[in-house]
């Protein structure tokens, strides 16, 4: 499909790009991006894939706009406190641009959901708020052979990488258990709600993660799979450090015992008192 | 002195310090110091076997020392270590 006028218009200032040009503004249009939650990294996120002419976006979220949210969630506005996210999300995504078909879910990803969910989508942007959807959409991710970005963020410090075990052709490339092999047990690792986050951290880490799916759908630029980037807004600096391919690697490695996907308790609180959770003593 | 970078959420520890210049040859011998100074972290980084726990990750410079010699692994001066756990929040 040609694009019309008013797209050249819209997007001149990316198409006057030459890693970009008008091959890559089709590759942007085709392209179909998942993101996990309609939160703070999903948000912005979002905003700048649908800006960029994403032509398809799923998103999914269970939750309704809360008062709390708007400090860092700019998806959502005062007006749609009480909405679904996903709703809210859908309304400032097409007005800002009408191109892009927004696909919404209602629900939380487990593991008889997620494959099929997912399926449809060529990448995936995690910005959940938990332990266990993050080790489910990596196993998942893993399984479809789907580009994962992974951003993550914990009161003024961000974490972001990429990570595509399926890519071989320039050497090994890890998963998320590469990096972290298991969750930490329930209660251990304070959630968002409980330590607080400072809002434009939330924006920094989401941006980052749309400029690597853009990068992932243009193919341009070096990826920063295999590498595992570290903000702190308190004194500025962003840190690259290695992640190397696991070779034991329950999931992705040559002898995996992970083969199915598993569901994590979900708790983002203290877990009830005398409970023994996930192979890990809590600290 | 090497410099160990503290993250985030265990500075509650460290006097809200996010940096702090220690002496140390090995990071077990870096821990140990650490846990001498600032009560409590030790058990925040290592289970009750002593291994780092499967949340955590150390490096020295770039290189995480899950993949060099774990716990054993050499520090020299001028060294950066960094603590880096998991963290979920979205």
């Amino acid at each position: 499909m040609a694009f019309t006028d008013e797209q050249l218009q819209r997007y001149s200032r990316q198409i006057l790009l030459k890693e970009v040009g008008g091959k890559g503004q089709k590759k942007i249009a085709d392209a179909r991006v998942f993101l996990i939650g309609a939160g703070g990294l999903g948000s912005p996120s979002a905003l700048y894939l649908a800006s960029a002419g994403v032509g398809t976006l799923g998103i999914i979220d269970d939750d309704v706009v809360d008062l709390s949210n708007l400090q860092r969630q700019v998806l959502h506005s005062t007006k749609t406190i009480n909405h679904p996210k996903v709703d809210s999300a859908e309304a400032t995504i097409s007005k800002m641009n009408p191109d892009v078909k927004v696909i919404k879910h209602v629900g939380r990803l487990n593991a008889s959901n997620i494959l099929d969910i997912i399926k449809d989508y060529d990448y995936i942007l995690d910005g959940s708020d938990n332990f266990p959807t993050r080790f489910l959409v990596n196993d998942a991710a893993f399984f479809l052979k789907k580009t994962l970005i992974s951003g993550s963020i914990f009161r003024f410090e961000g974490q972001l990488t990429t990570l595509k075990p399926h890519f071989t052709d320039e050497g090994p490339v890890p998963c998320y258990r590469c990096l972290y092999p298991e969750p930490p047990p329930p209660g251990l690792v304070p959630s968002c709600q409980e330590a607080g986050v400072l809002g434009v951290l939330a924006g920094t880490i989401g941006i980052l993660q749309a400029a690597e799916a853009l990068k992932e759908i243009l193919g341009i630029g070096e990826s920063l799979a295999g590498r595992l980037l570290i903000y702190d807004a308190l004194d500025m600096s962003f840190r690259r450090v290695k992640v190397p391919k696991n070779p034991n690697c329950l999931l992705c490695g040559p002898s995996p015992t992970i083969k199915e996907l598993l569901d994590y308790e979900i708790s983002c609180t203290l877990p009830p008192p005398g409970s023994n959770t996930n192979n890990t003593p809590s600290a | 002195m090497i410099k160990v970078r503290i993250p985030t959420p265990l500075r509650r520890l460290t006097e809200g310090q996010g940096e702090v210049n220690i002496e140390g040859d090995s990071i077990t011998a870096l821990i140990d110091t650490l846990e001498t100074q600032f009560p409590g972290i030790k058990e925040r980084l290592c289970d009750e076997e002593g291994a780092v726990r499967r949340f955590v990750n150390i490096y020295v410079n770039e290189e995480d020392i899950r993949f060099h010699q774990g716990l054993n692994t050499p520090v020299k001066q001028g060294d950066e270590v960094s603590i880096i756990p998991a963290i979920a929040g979205g």
